[in-house]
């Protein structure tokens, strides 16, 4: 209950911040935009010489792009720009002051920072993903929506942990925002689905970094059938990486030394 | 002229030795941007192998040409971004190149020259790995294709270059100039032949980019190293590219020595 509390307080508190950016609102739709522009032409090109690409249809890939842009809001909107400051405060060693708060270091660190601007994302994602659904000849049961939800916030967290290993990493190797590089580039890849690649890079974004998680399982969920059996996968490898990410965050934090120390 | 080569031969010097500290760095980083290609290839190989082998010309052999000679493009394209004139307004970098008796100019241009060269040590074991992955087809028909290709590369680098410092003086103007720039390189993503070669494009695209900097930075060299082009079109593009670099460079003499008093009038 008081992390809930807390969680509450730290979002008010980045939304009046981000508030007195408002101009930002219209950077970031202009941004989006684009993306979303070059992301349609891709898809155009492609479909102005085939019918399906490894199987799979217009619509269907229309849903991955949605999905796409949608789980990519919320890694923007939270889990990036948290992570992003976890390293920086390792680096100059100002994580003190979250250590020494009367309340579990690692909830503090996930929850500090809010981008909300990057929600334009969720909105033309959604967007994007009702359409596809549109076109789609199956009809959605309260089932799959729940499935989908389910699924989303799973991928979610198993980038979060993900992502908060490689940040742990800063405890070691200061400079650790070039693994993030890779991370950025690699989601990139999640705009198609993970079977479209060759084994060495499917494997990869399956189980190194969970983009076939976070961005196809969810997208198939909803645009093909609901699997069950991979939904539990997903399910066990969530927990396994939240345990293993908290067991990391802990071991990192005996070798943080802190500036002042 | 002697001076300035000097200047260059020194600066090389000093930052590629400095460049070289952070090898792991760069290695990440090229990595990293090599997932972007990769991408497209696998995209376009899937197609032209389900399409019978075809897709306006390419078969999964010359897209994987084209999208590792991409790789190396790509390296060499890099240029001094034009965010980075924020920077130096705003922060008031840009005094203190100004004081000294060249044209900054040379001072970027040397400072990426040296991180090519960084880079190409580098990309090389890359770019084995991609070969023996997908496996490209080049078409070698005449001795001077290399030569071509060199030339054509350093060609698309300056271009790029110039192209970019020119747009960068937007800056002393505009104070909001992202949206400006992030216009800029969408567009040069669609009409370059980054994103897919411009034979995929329609045919309206290919007649807009032909008059455009973009693809003969980028697409043209490709185009050269995998064989896709006769004698004729590759003079034509390296006219082009001297063209651009005409009008870029032209801008650059033009609009400089303005932007430079406008710098001192917003003080700093």
């Amino acid at each position: 209950m008081v992390y809930l509390r807390l969680f509450w307080i730290f979002l008010r508190v980045s939304v009046i911040s981000e508030f007195q950016y408002r101009v930002n609102f219209f950077v970031q739709l202009f941004q989006s935009a684009l993306a979303l522009g070059t992301g349609l032409v891709a898809m155009s090109l492609v479909f102005s010489y085939t019918q399906n690409l490894a199987g799979w249809t217009q619509p269907e890939l229309l849903a991955v792009m949605g999905v796409h842009i949608i789980v990519g809001g919320l890694i923007k909107t939270v889990i990036q720009p948290n992570m992003n400051r976890l390293i920086e405060d390792i680096q100059e060693g100002t994580l003190d002051f979250a250590l020494t708060k009367p309340a579990d270091a690692q909830a503090i660190i996930s929850v500090r920072e809010f981008r909300i601007w990057q929600l334009i994302d969720l909105v033309l994602g959604s967007v994007v993903l009702g359409y596809a659904i549109s076109q789609l000849s199956t009809s959605l049961g309260w089932l799959s929506a729940l499935a989908f939800a389910a699924a989303v916030l799973l991928g979610g967290l198993m980038i979060y942990s993900v992502w908060l290993m490689l940040s742990v990493g800063a405890f070691w190797i200061i400079r650790a925002d070039n693994f993030l590089e890779i991370f950025d580039s690699l989601y990139q890849a999640g705009r198609w689905p993970v079977s479209i690649y060759p084994g060495w890079l499917k494997h990869t974004l399956t189980f190194v970094l969970p983009i076939a998680f976070a961005v196809t399982l969810p997208a198939e969920t909803l645009a093909r059938q609901l699997n069950g059996q991979n939904l539990l996968f997903a399910l066990g490898l969530t927990v396994l990486l939240l345990v293993v990410s908290r067991l990391f965050w802990r071991f990192g934090l005996r070798h943080y030394t802190g500036a002042s120390a | 002229m002697k001076q300035h080569l000097d200047l260059y031969l020194t600066l090389l010097k000093t930052s590629i030795i400095s460049q070289f500290q952070y090898r792991v760095a760069h290695l990440f980083w090229l990595l990293a941007m090599m997932v972007e290609p990769v991408v497209y290839l696998v995209v376009w190989g899937t197609i032209a192998t389900s399409q019978g082998g075809n897709v306006a010309g390419y078969t999964a052999g010359t897209f994987a040409a084209y999208y590792i000679t991409w790789t190396l493009v790509r390296q060499m394209n890099i240029a001094l971004t034009p965010y980075a004139f924020e920077n130096r307004i705003r922060k008031g970098r840009l005094s203190n190149e100004l004081m000294r008796p060249i044209h900054p100019i040379h001072f970027d241009m040397s400072y990426f020259m040296s991180l090519k060269v960084v880079t190409i040590v580098l990309w090389l074991p890359i770019a084995g790995l991609l070969w023996w992955v997908f496996q490209p087809v080049f078409t070698f028909t005449a001795w001077w294709q290399i030569p071509a290709f060199i030339l054509a590369l350093l060609g698309g680098f300056v271009t790029r270059f110039l192209c970019l410092w020119a747009l960068g003086l937007v800056t002393f103007w505009v104070t909001k100039v992202s949206a400006v720039f992030e216009l800029y390189f969408t567009i040069e993503l669609l009409l370059s032949g980054r994103l897919v070669p411009l034979a995929i494009m329609p045919a309206w695209v290919r007649d807009i980019s032909q008059w455009l900097p973009f693809q003969w930075t980028f697409g043209f060299p490709i185009d050269v190293a995998v064989g896709t082009l006769t004698g004729p079109q590759v003079a034509w593009g390296l006219a082009m590219q001297a063209v651009w670099m005409l009008i870029a460079g032209g801008i650059l003499a033009l609009v400089w020595p303005h932007a430079v008093r406008r710098y001192s009038a917003v003080g700093a």
